[in-house]
């Protein structure tokens, strides 16, 4: 393997030919926010969080998807970075929800972003419920793409939703609004899967906490195998008070990519007798 | 590929509207994955062909699209609701969009707006939404709309009828008759053009040649016949050495790009014209294309011959229907002599190239995003590096310059570069100038000495916008500035796509800038963070900037706060140059 040698905050580090800045401050022990990135899914550079400074460039770059070049020097605590990184997060902070996503708030404290003030126009509209599935509040949604990749050629191929509109407007949606029960959706929830803000959420996680009974402090997690077909996927359940409330798989797993089919994912309300 | 079909039907005017554009369809059976994938290139004709003979693209319309192409129903709708020009919800065949642009609004576009009010009833809100409820019926017959390049004749406006024959025309001097007048289908005259030169005119000098002979009796076609001559390697040099730089606005040196394509192992290569013209105040392309379409296509020619593309696309933008009618003939006629196509002019080398039209989106004139509109996708760019030339159209080496760059390439191929000298740039000049037009200079001269060019000003000058929405305004103090790349830095400024926009006492500037910050809101592209809620946000910073009363210091530090994370932080240029128009305004309001 090839491999090239890069400047990382004063220190030399040597990636493989092709890396990523991300994967090179990773191996530089650089800690680099992220929100639209996933190891599962191709790199789309929308969030802008993880932005890095590159000695001669005119502009900082996404460090998801620029790619490490001998002699490189780049910086990720700079002025410069610290700025674009701090107002990114205002910006998310102060138009969306961003409740539930869980870097948020220590990203928050760590660049001393404060959303408040950047008060303005946010992109609170009403929950989506149309199935038994799951919910699609996009109140929540910061639109990094995510969810349309897994629905996409990333993993599902299904295309049933894609990013529509323009600007400040636009949104993720299926054509014309169709109901996802008719649009191509095949349920199979890795949207759900890859969702970095709660946007999508179990439907019976989203009852609890309507309710006012989700709570991770009774909740357990274990790592199981799917019993329906012979591919063997590795499942994890979230599980309250003895009731799978929602069901993931591991991104590194190398039978599923942390990607499921309906079954696995919505299919298991037999488990302990309740109607699915 | 296996898709979800959309179950509501197409009728028969919209099948034939997709028909015309596509040809008549094909057995009825699933499209290959491999054939979606070359079909997709003609998602937005077939849409386009929707809007204009019907008039918006209902669902039935939108599914018979997609089965036609092979694309999924969801990313079809999701392209579609990305240009202000397609509606997704039926609305009156005839429809204006109004510009209320900067040109336009200093020349009385909002009491033309108050006036259409009284006759036309309220405009639509062309928002670029996707959740506008199914079946929407619209009844507004008008909006407002940005710039729509004819700024020498502000007011402006655009009508299309939609019909099986499509009326679209777009013309200056807009009046409420007027525009009523196109609503009928009527055709409407336009004012006659200004045109003015400081020296002899180059890139102006085939103005008025709207057919071959006339064309070639003004000297067409003798740049071709050198560039042939002398080699591709000759003509790279002769346009590097003439230190050509693109005039879309970014200036990169334009032999220099075409030498790394012509060098790019990888083929096919392409050739792009940008004709997507949509800068706020610049109307020098259009001026190009409708006058003299042949040098446009001479000029993607030679630069196709120079860089071993074989096959060129002129992408134009959607609103520039006149320009369109006559590229197309014009092409039609190269190619009915042997200029376009197979052995040109009798030596090895072919040459085609198609006219693609845009929908209105002005970040399609960003050229990463400019390929995605061609390929089928929604017009987002994407992060540099790779750059065109190693990766551009169709992930292949493309070169894409702008309509007077190829113009003036032609200039330096035909007499080469010694004679071509410093060359001549054209320069949009509007606003509050006597005779408002398009200019063609050498560079050098003075600002001063190009308004008086353009007839001076009857008031004192307030600020003059230089460069567009994406450049900045300077003050009536620094008209002594040279017109040149190194002037126009040494005065802090920036020539971009030339752009001259003149205000004088009698303008209110705290409108210009409101326009100007909803032109970027409206069409950021809404892909990266800092761009999408950045633009929102410096719209209602300048808000409350200029209602007064506001703790101005801290607004003022908070715009550039913002200004400084989008300009570093944004994927594109659009992004990156928002915030210079309105920060560098600061000092006037």
């Amino acid at each position: 393997m090839r491999t090239l040698t890069l400047s990382i905050d004063g220190s030399d580090v040597t990636v493989p030919e092709g890396a990523t800045l991300l994967e090179a401050c990773k191996k530089a022990h650089v800690d680099t926010p992220t929100f639209c990135w996933a190891e599962n899914l191709t790199p789309v550079n929308v969030c802008r969080i993880c932005v890095v400074e590159v000695e001669g460039a005119r502009t900082l770059a996404p460090a998801c998807s620029r790619k490490a070049e001998a002699g490189m020097k780049v910086l990720t605590d700079s002025e410069r970075v610290r700025h674009s990184r701090k107002v990114v997060l205002e910006l998310l902070g102060s138009s969306v929800d961003m409740s539930l996503a869980k870097d948020f708030a220590p990203l928050r404290q760590r660049y001393g972003a404060d959303p408040k003030r950047l008060a303005g126009e946010t992109v609170a509209q009403p929950v989506k419920i149309d199935n038994d599935q799951f919910v699609r509040d996009y109140s929540k949604c910061m639109l990094c793409y995510k969810c349309v990749e897994a629905c996409g050629t990333d993993a599902q191929n299904t295309f049933a939703i894609a990013v529509a509109g323009r600007g400040f407007e636009a949104s993720i949606a299926t054509e014309h609004q169709a109901s996802l029960g008719d649009s191509a959706c095949v349920f199979c929830g890795n949207c759900v899967g890859v969702c970095p803000t709660g946007a999508l959420m179990f439907k019976t996680e989203f009852d609890l906490r309507e309710a006012g009974k989700w709570d991770e402090s009774r909740q357990t997690v274990t790592d199981t195998i799917c019993p329906y077909c012979g591919v063997g996927c590795t499942l994890t359940l979230r599980v309250q008070d003895n009731a799978i409330v929602r069901v993931t798989s591991p991104s590194d797993s190398s039978v599923t990519g942390g990607h499921l089919c309906v079954k696995g994912r919505f299919g298991l309300g037999f488990v302990g007798g309740r109607k699915p | 590929m296996d898709l979800h079909p959309i179950n509501a039907l197409a009728t028969d005017a919209e099948r034939a509207a997709i028909d015309t554009v596509l040809g008549p369809p094909l057995a009825d059976t699933t499209i290959p994955a491999a054939e979606a994938k070359a079909r997709r290139t003609f998602l937005l004709p077939a849409l386009l062909g929707l809007q204009t003979r019907i008039g918006h693209v209902s669902e039935g319309g939108l599914g018979y699209a997609c089965r036609r192409l092979g694309v999924p129903p969801a990313e079809a709708f999701g392209v579609a609701s990305f240009y202000a020009l397609i509606a997704l919800g039926e609305r009156p065949a005839a429809f204006a969009h109004v510009c209320d642009d900067i040109a336009c609004k200093a020349a009385g576009a909002d009491q033309l707006c108050a006036e259409l009010e009284q006759t036309q009833g309220k405009p639509a809100h062309l928002h670029h939404r996707a959740d506008a409820p199914k079946n929407l019926k619209h009844q507004a017959t008008w909006a407002k709309s940005p710039c729509l390049g004819l700024c020498e004749q502000a007011p402006a406006a655009l009508v299309t009828v939609a019909r099986a024959s499509p009326v679209e025309q777009s013309f200056g001097h807009a009046t409420p008759q007027r525009i009523a007048a196109a609503l009928k289908g009527e055709t409407v005259e336009r004012p006659t053009l200004h045109l003015g030169s400081h020296g002899p005119r180059k890139l102006l000098a085939r103005q008025g040649c709207l057919d071959l002979d006339a064309y070639r009796a003004a000297g067409g076609y003798q740049a071709l016949r050198r560039a042939l001559e002398l080699g591709p390697e000759a003509v790279i040099r002769e346009v590097t050495d003439a230190r050509l730089v693109g005039r879309g606005g970014a200036a990169f040196p334009t032999g220099r790009k075409w030498e790394a394509v012509s060098k790019a192992a990888a083929h096919p290569h392409y050739m792009v014209c940008n004709a997507d013209e949509s800068e706020p105040g610049t109307f020098k392309d259009r001026v190009l294309l409708e006058n003299d379409p042949f040098s446009v296509i001479e000029g993607m020619t030679v630069a196709a011959f120079a860089t071993g593309s074989t096959k060129g696309y002129l992408y134009l933008r959607g609103e520039y229907p006149l320009a369109a009618q006559r590229l197309e003939r014009a092409i039609g006629e190269a190619r009915a002599k042997g200029l376009l196509g197979t052995n040109i002019l009798s030596h090895r080398f072919d040459f085609d190239l198609e006219l693609r039209r845009g929908g209105g989106a002005y970040i399609c004139g960003e050229e990463t995003s400019l390929f995605a509109s061609i390929e089928g996708y929604r017009g987002e760019p994407r992060s540099k590096p790779p750059f065109p030339v190693q990766s551009g159209l169709f992930q292949h080496p493309t070169a894409i310059n702008n309509v007077e760059t190829l113009v003036a390439a032609l200039d330096i191929v035909r007499d080469g570069a010694k004679a071509y000298g410093t060359g001549t740039k054209l320069f949009c000049v509007s606003g509050k100038v006597r005779q408002p037009g398009v200019y063609e200079v050498p560079l050098g001269i003075t600002l001063d000495q190009l308004l008086q060019l353009a007839g001076g000003t009857e008031q004192p000058i307030k600020a003059i916008l230089m460069g567009g929405a994406a450049g900045t305004f300077i003050g009536p103090e620094q008209t002594g500035m040279t017109l040149s790349l190194e002037g126009a830095k040494q005065a802090g400024t920036t020539l971009g796509s030339g752009v001259v926009f003149v205000i004088d006492e009698t303008v209110e500037l705290t409108p210009l800038l409101r326009r100007i910050a909803a032109f970027f809101r409206d069409e950021s592209c809404g892909q990266c963070v800092p761009c999408r809620v950045g633009t929102v946000r410096q719209e209602e910073l300048l808000h409350r900037l200029t209602r007064g009363g506001a703790d101005r210091p801290r607004e003022l530090a908070l715009l550039k706060e913002l200004g400084q994370a989008m300009r570093d932080a944004s994927i594109c240029g659009l992004g990156q140059t928002a915030s210079s128009a309105i920060e560098s305004a600061t000092r006037f309001i």
